[in-house]
């Protein structure tokens, strides 16, 4: 991927750390040559293009940039790039497969889950953590789960009851 | 936010690791969670030249309670590792009351105890815990390993004992003498926030329900996580009675050097703490709530 950054006058090209990593985004595999300082949110945004990860506060309160890494929810703004070498990363735009929304998505419609938007794939990439270790949690469990997750517009109250549907949904499917 | 220029290096095992970091320079940091240095290192607070990251150093990720009742608790091993563990909840009161507290379910699946150790943030809750627990750390260095007792570990705000080539490989609970009791309360003004005050309290009671060992940590209420032994050594040798525990919540707020700040006044914070220390102990007697302060309330 390219990365450009200002140039402080204070390094030699020869000096300028470059790692050749490999990894799997949303199933894909991929190959980037990246510096170490780069994180994870950008390499995701900037490098592999895929807009659907947000980044909200920069600063580890907020959680809008939420993405699975080997299946736990972290913030992509919080780990460095370069952490994923080998690893296998999965972002908002791996829920969907074809023309079927997965459940997560299909609940934040059903019970008007989000309103600006904004918060909303790191609120279903968490909820997708939560799903993978617990299908049948209660309304406590999903806002315990959802504790890290800000957001400003809905009160809460429809992202708790969308990650219901869905887990019910996704109960029903698989029986 | 981009964190300043570093060298990188993940090594795939601990002489590695100590190798690079022998080797290394003078601003060498180690990347375990970091889950608060990243954050440190885009705010530029932190500029290390360079990164060791023992995230690919395998065997690092266990908790586990050994023969002798001791439990060890590797450097790799999460905050969600914690909140999760059948062990800590059959056996340790005290750790998984604060499993569950630390940052947020996202920051958790990330963090490490040891590393928070590492850190030595005055508001981070483990040092608290550990230190009532009277647990150690084991570093690993090219002159073989050392264990450090937690109250001497951390040795200031963001400061912590080991030389500049030692890993912190393990942080271990010493095993209880009679039954574990205790709890950590922790006053937050929201999810993730740090600690307005934070109240650890790790006792061992005997068949008749005396007290034979004590620990009291305090969180955020001074330059340093806060040892409160006074509160502690006034608990032993006697039942957990309603005097008992008032006289303790008393000597633990003493303890407190809380400041005045946007979380709250100092006398507010060190009321907390007498009020959580008398809870915790409430709830460890069986008794509830045990204070007059408390019941008055």
């Amino acid at each position: 991927m390219t990365a450009v950054y200002d140039d402080l006058g204070d390094e030699a090209t020869s000096d300028i750390p470059v790692r050749r990593i490999k990894f799997t985004i949303n199933g894909a595999k991929k190959i980037a040559e990246i510096e170490p300082r780069l994180l994870l949110s950008h390499l995701i945004r900037r490098g592999v293009g895929l807009t659907g990860t947000h980044m909200g506060c920069d600063t580890t309160n907020c959680g809008a940039c939420t993405v699975l890494v080997d299946g736990k929810p972290v913030k992509s703004c919080t780990m460095l790039a370069v952490q994923v070498d080998g690893r296998e990363v999965t972002t908002v735009e791996g829920l969907a497969s074809a023309s079927e929304l997965h459940p997560l998505q299909e609940g934040f419609r059903q019970e008007h889950g989000l309103q600006c938007g904004f918060c909303t794939p790191g609120m279903m990439m968490a909820a997708k953590g939560l799903l993978e270790r617990n299908p049948n949690p209660t309304e406590e469990d999903v806002r315990w789960a959802l504790s890290g997750n800000l957001c400003r517009c809905t009160g809460y109250q429809n992202i708790v009851k969308s990650v219901l549907w869905a887990a019910d949904k996704l109960r029903a499917e698989a029986q | 936010m981009y964190p300043s220029r570093f060298r990188y290096e993940a090594p795939r095992s601990l002489d590695e690791a100590i190798g690079t970091l022998r080797d290394g320079g003078d601003y060498a940091k180690i990347l375990a969670g970091g889950q608060s240095l990243v954050p440190m290192m885009k705010l530029r607070f932190a500029s290390p030249e360079l990164i060791v990251d023992i995230n690919n150093v395998p065997g690092l990720d266990y908790h586990r309670a050994e023969a002798d009742g001791s439990l060890h608790i590797g450097a790799l091993a999460r905050h969600a590792d914690l909140e999760w563990s059948p062990v800590l909840k059959a056996t340790q009161p005290t750790m998984a009351a604060a499993a569950p507290m630390i940052a947020d379910p996202l920051v958790r699946n990330r963090g490490t105890l040891v590393g928070s150790l590492c850190h030595a943030d005055p508001q981070g809750d483990w040092a608290a815990v550990m230190i009532s627990l009277g647990a150690s750390v084991v570093a690993q260095g090219p002159r073989g390993r050392r264990v450090i007792p937690v109250t001497g570990f951390v040795t200031g705000p963001f400061e912590n004992a080991l030389e500049h080539d030692e890993v912190a490989v393990e942080a271990v609970v010493p095993p209880a003498q009679g039954a574990r009791a205790g709890g950590y309360l922790k006053l937050e003004r929201r999810v993730g926030d740090f600690a307005t005050c934070g109240v650890a309290v790790a006792l061992e009671t005997s068949a008749a329900g005396e007290v034979i060992r004590a620990g009291v940590g305090l969180t955020g209420v001074g330059g340093s996580t806060i040892n409160a032994s006074e509160a502690a050594a006034a608990l032993v040798g006697q039942p957990l009675t309603p005097e008992a525990i008032e006289a303790a919540a008393d000597l633990a707020a003493r303890a407190a050097q809380p400041r005045t700040d946007h979380r709250g006044s100092a006398e507010y914070k060190r009321h907390m703490v007498r009020t959580f220390t008398a809870r915790i102990l409430g709830g460890a007697s069986g008794t509830g709530l045990a204070t007059a302060t408390e019941r008055a309330a």
